[in-house]
């Protein structure tokens, strides 16, 4: 479903030229999988969701990436979007000015269209915000107010699911989805990634630092990544691993 | 030729960023015309003014020019859209009584190499009064927007609080905004908060909103309307409010030029 083939990345920085993230990633996520990613700090993790989001300044200057049987890399953002990429965010936006309904409203009618299909109308969108809020055991009221405006870290987190539950994507890429969360929280969350992304039409990059979302949202496969490379892919048995014996054991191994 | 010494200059604090040039055809008694509005004790009025240039009014100035008596405990409320003319300029001169109050919710949009205005004065003549003023800018080519808001606070007028808010959305680079807030007070009871502020479009906020699937220019549409939405915001008037907030968004649609 997703394949990253040798993929060099870097950081365009102020004073011209740029700083090397990814070094030759390569990492293949198929149809039905929940592909995990853990690495240390600075290993590339959020630059590789960032790449694979299309934001500006992240610069390929190598490799492939193949998603759905496109060329990725040639997408504009919201035209990856609208082929069926979502992007969670480790840090959610806030847009003051703009309700969480007026944006995703425009955002699914956006796709839609992009896809060919007729746009929703507001009774059926209210509704399906609802089922998603609920899912997600998130007050309707928050889906009225701005965009992540005066929202708790835990809350960003689980409007960010909302926002997936309601634009329904093929593939999530979720950076860190678990941080400042809190257990209780973390289950909630982890329950709505399983009901909204465990189908064998769909798959998931799930970003993270620490096992615990894994006890809630089981990988099928983790990986390793580290100095912007993929170093070791195993089973779920990897994270647990990690967990155990720390990044630098494990890495020693590979 | 006595009457070329009437025209305004930049010299003037009062047309300090404006565009002179754009009054060289105009008759100098132009600036001498004046609307006058007289609010009476305990009276409300409101207004929307709509300075968007018809097709007769390309290039030259399109000017609006309003003295606003205010009673005791009298209201006023302007909306206000200036995006017209090559100079598009709106001055309005507040007067106020004991306990009266005056709101302004003000937007100048332009492009090109047009300069649009809204100059104000306050003159908080008795004690007790309130303004409150906000203005929002957007711009974009070499479009230039000004908001020149001077209050001026007798010795006499405790408890005045006058309140200034203008902010700046350049869309492209070479835009530019001026805010020139101006004030003499010579009471010492009272509030006049004012701020200013200039920036372009929250670049993380675009990529947010891209990420979700939306296009370039749905996002701008959405983000530009989310702050003009400030200038609206405290008018009491629905309808106005929402008169103002259509009218300035139309113009922003056509804006292709």
């Amino acid at each position: 479903m997703l394949q990253i083939d040798n993929l060099h990345a870097e950081i365009a920085s102020e004073n011209g030229g740029g700083k090397k993230i990814l070094d030759g990633l390569t990492l293949t996520v198929n149809a039905g999988e929940v592909h995990a990613i853990m690495g240390p700090n600075g290993a590339g993790k959020s630059t590789l969701a960032y790449v694979l989001g299309g934001r500006p300044g992240y610069e390929v200057t190598e490799g492939s990436v193949i998603f759905r049987g496109q060329d990725l890399l040639a997408m504009d953002p919201h035209e990856r979007a609208a082929a069926g990429l979502f992007l969670g965010f480790q840090y959610p936006v806030e847009i003051p000015g703009v309700s969480n309904i007026q944006f995703l409203r425009e955002a699914l009618n956006a796709q839609r269209r992009a896809r060919g299909e007729e746009a929703m109308t507001g009774g059926d969108f209210l509704k399906l915000a609802k089922e998603k809020a609920g899912l997600l055991k998130l007050d309707m009221e928050m889906l009225k107010r701005n965009v992540n405006v005066g929202f708790s870290g835990g809350e960003k987190k689980r409007a960010e699911m909302v926002q997936m539950g309601i634009l329904d994507p093929a593939f999530a890429v979720l950076d860190e989805t678990d941080s400042g969360l809190d257990i209780d929280a973390l289950r909630v969350v982890g329950d709505g990634i399983n009901a909204i992304m465990r189908n064998p039409e769909k798959g998931v990059l799930l970003i993270t630092h620490y096992q615990r979302l894994l006890d809630v949202v089981q990988p099928d496969r983790v990986s390793i990544l580290s100095k912007g490379r993929i170093v070791k892919t195993g089973g779920p048995e990897l994270a647990t691993d990690l967990e155990r014996e720390g990044y630098d054991a494990v890495m020693a191994d590979a | 030729m006595p009457e070329a010494a009437l025209l305004p200059t930049n010299r003037d604090e009062a047309w300090r960023y404006s565009d002179i040039g754009a009054l060289q055809d105009t008759a100098p008694d132009t600036f001498e015309a004046w609307e006058d509005v007289r609010v009476a004790e305990g009276e409300t009025w409101s207004d929307l003014i709509v300075l968007d240039g018809g097709a007769d009014k390309d290039g030259g100035l399109e000017m609006r020019r309003l003295r606003i008596v205010l009673e005791k405990n009298a209201r006023a409320e302007l909306a206000a859209l200036v995006a017209g003319g090559q100079l598009g300029r709106l001055e309005v001169v507040v007067t106020l009584a004991e306990g009266a109050h005056f709101e302004l919710g003000g937007i100048t949009l332009g492009g090109g190499d047009t300069t649009r205005e809204i100059v104000t004065r306050m003159a908080h003549e008795k004690p007790g009064a309130t303004s409150n003023q906000t203005v929002r800018s957007v711009h974009w080519g070499k479009g230039t927007g000004n908001f020149l808001g001077r209050i001026d606070v007798v010795r006499d007028a405790q408890k005045t609080d006058a309140a200034q808010s203008f902010k700046g959305l350049l869309l492209e680079k070479g835009a530019s905004v001026n805010s020139v807030p101006q004030l003499e007070i010579y009471a010492d009871d009272v509030q006049c908060a004012h701020g200013a502020s200039v920036g372009q479009l929250d670049e993380s906020a675009r990529f947010y909103m891209a990420a979700r699937g939306l296009p370039p220019e749905t996002i701008r549409r959405l983000l530009v309307q989310a702050f003009i939405g400030d200038a609206t915001r405290e008018l009491a008037d629905e309808a106005t409010r929402e008169a103002l907030l259509e009218k300035a968004l139309t113009k922003l649609d056509e804006r292709g030029a």
